[in-house]
């Protein structure tokens, strides 16, 4: 497992207080019990984590955890951070 | 000519200082155990006046709630949400009402304080963004959702912002709506969680913080003690609460508001002492005492039958001076030569003063005093102040005197916003409307 995707699992279980072995690439935000209200918060938590800004028509195609981990993925490699947030 | 509903409780709920059940806030209150005790201040610098305040304990969220419902609320919607269970649950009435129908009223008057004073501490310090959380953590009315999406209830729901007068309000608004059958029960009270490092040094700043501990009409007050907490009622017709044989803690008889149209921080007697006129005005007309001693033209007159009939005052009592004193002043106004013979207490020694909920906190001490007969002193006071000319009870409770049914709950808040609820202890006697 690679490092952001490893970041972006942890981050969802911790914001939804589940453990992350339960959490993969396909997992989708339904299954999760992700509302449109949880996304908004994970989309934040995410570009605070990874120093990136995702794009608002962006935000509406997320649907798995997959679609997040790709994302933050194209967005570094679009614009790679100087150094990254903690 | 309108019919009025009489209304009564039928369920109580809380999360305080001295207890996080009503059954643990009945045994501290009776015994006159504080919920005030000292707190680390270490993070403060420079350090604060007071070193005391009143802390919600054993609160544990994640024992009541899901974590998306932690995630986006403060501890006071926390608090309110239990509490509000609590009333729902012991009272039995979303059973027996249609919950689409009911109403929720709050009180609430800093909202979430700790998620604002956190964003903006991020943004000031290192222009931080601010997380979207933050949006619904700070609403006040938050706690009043939240109740409403845990329990169902899709009626009227709202929630006052009246400073220290907020939960009372908020208890009178919805009694008006159950009496005038805008809704067909309600779950209302308030809930609050203000104890953060802003608020507490905006208050220390204000300089009407105890240096040592609340002592609410006590010679030597000096000053009030912060807290937090919740307390929530579920309240519904009698005829309803009779015919499916709930237990009835008290009815709400009278409901008094008024505003001194003075000071943004200097209370007057004269606005504190309508709002008592006005809740046994209201109190006379809904137990039908004769018409012809109630003015027609004064709002706020009542029967001399109707003052004799108080048995208890839950006073404001901050424990400042200057409340204390023109607390007094009003119940003396309002009640004449009765005043000086009705035993008075006040909670605030033992639960602090939690804003928001503060008046629903009283009202719950208030509501539990007639349920017992039994009327909770102040803890802490070893000589009252004798100038007040007012029948403190200090030492230990004391009975309700037989024949004196009615108490009263008063919140006088900043800016002086003044709320008085007028409690009546139910006695079983044949169902009746009051035609008027």
């Amino acid at each position: 497992m690679d490092d952001i995707e490893s970041r972006c699992i942890a981050l969802i279980a911790k914001s939804k207080n589940i453990p992350a072995s339960g959490i993969r690439m396909d997992s989708t935000f339904d299954e999760l019990q992700i509302d449109s209200l949880d996304k908004i918060n994970l989309s934040f938590e995410v570009e605070e984590m990874f120093s990136i800004e995702i794009p608002d028509d962006s935000l509406n195609s997320l649907k798995t955890v997959g679609d997040v981990v790709r994302g933050v993925e194209r967005l570094r490699a679009a614009a790679p951070p100087k150094a990254a947030a903690s | 000519m309108k019919i009025l509903k009489r209304v009564v409780v039928t369920g109580l709920g809380c999360i305080t200082p001295i207890g996080n059940t009503v059954e643990a806030f009945c045994e501290s209150l009776f015994a006159g155990r504080t919920g005030i005790a000292p707190f680390d201040s270490d993070e403060l610098a420079p350090p604060l006046r007071f070193k005391t305040i009143a802390q919600v304990k054993d609160f544990d969220a994640s024992q009541h709630l899901t974590s998306g419902v932690i995630g986006s609320t403060e501890s006071g919607s926390q608090f309110g949400i239990v509490a509000a269970r609590q009333a729902a649950a012991q009272s039995g009435l979303l059973a027996h009402h249609v919950p689409a129908a009911m109403a929720i009223v709050t009180g609430c008057a800093c909202g979430g304080r700790a998620a604002d004073e956190e964003a903006n501490r991020q943004l000031y310090t290192r222009s931080a963004r601010v997380p979207p959380m933050a949006i619904v953590r700070t609403m006040s009315s938050a706690g009043a959702s939240n109740i409403s999406i845990d329990l169902g209830i899709g009626g009227p729901v709202l929630n006052i912002a009246t400073a220290c007068a907020s939960g009372t309000h908020a208890i009178g608004l919805g009694f008006q709506m159950v009496r005038a059958g805008m809704a067909p029960a309600a779950i209302v009270g308030g809930y609050e969680a203000p104890l953060t490092p802003g608020f507490l040094r905006a208050w220390d700043s204000m300089r009407v913080v105890s240096p040592t501990s609340c002592r609410p009409f006590s010679a030597d007050r000096d000053g009030m003690t912060l807290g937090e907490g919740a307390a929530m009622f579920a309240i519904e017709p009698l005829d309803a609460a009779v015919a499916r044989g709930a237990h009835i803690y008290a009815e709400i008889v009278g409901f008094g508001m008024s505003a001194d149209a003075h000071h943004i921080t200097q209370p007057r007697a004269e606005g504190a002492a309508q709002a008592i006129r006005r809740a046994l005005a209201d109190t006379a007309n809904n137990l039908g005492a004769p018409s012809q001693a109630v003015s027609s033209t004064e709002v706020g007159s009542f029967p001399p039958s109707i003052a004799d009939r108080v048995g208890y005052i839950n006073a404001h009592g901050t424990g400042t001076q200057t409340n204390d004193a023109v607390e007094a002043a009003a119940i003396h106004q309002a009640l004449g030569d009765f005043a000086p013979r009705i035993p008075v207490s006040a909670t605030k020694s033992l639960t602090g003063h939690s804003i928001g909920a503060t008046g629903a906190i009283e009202a719950l001490a208030t509501v539990l005093a007639l349920d017992r007969s039994s009327l909770p002193h102040i803890a802490g006071v070893t000589e009252f102040d004798r100038t007040l000319n007012l029948d403190i009870i200090t030492g230990a409770p004391r009975p309700l005197e037989s024949g004196k049914d009615i108490a009263l709950s008063n919140s006088l808040a900043f800016g002086g916003l003044n709320a008085v609820l007028a409690f009546r202890r139910y006695d079983g006697r044949p169902l009746y409307d009051v035609a008027r």
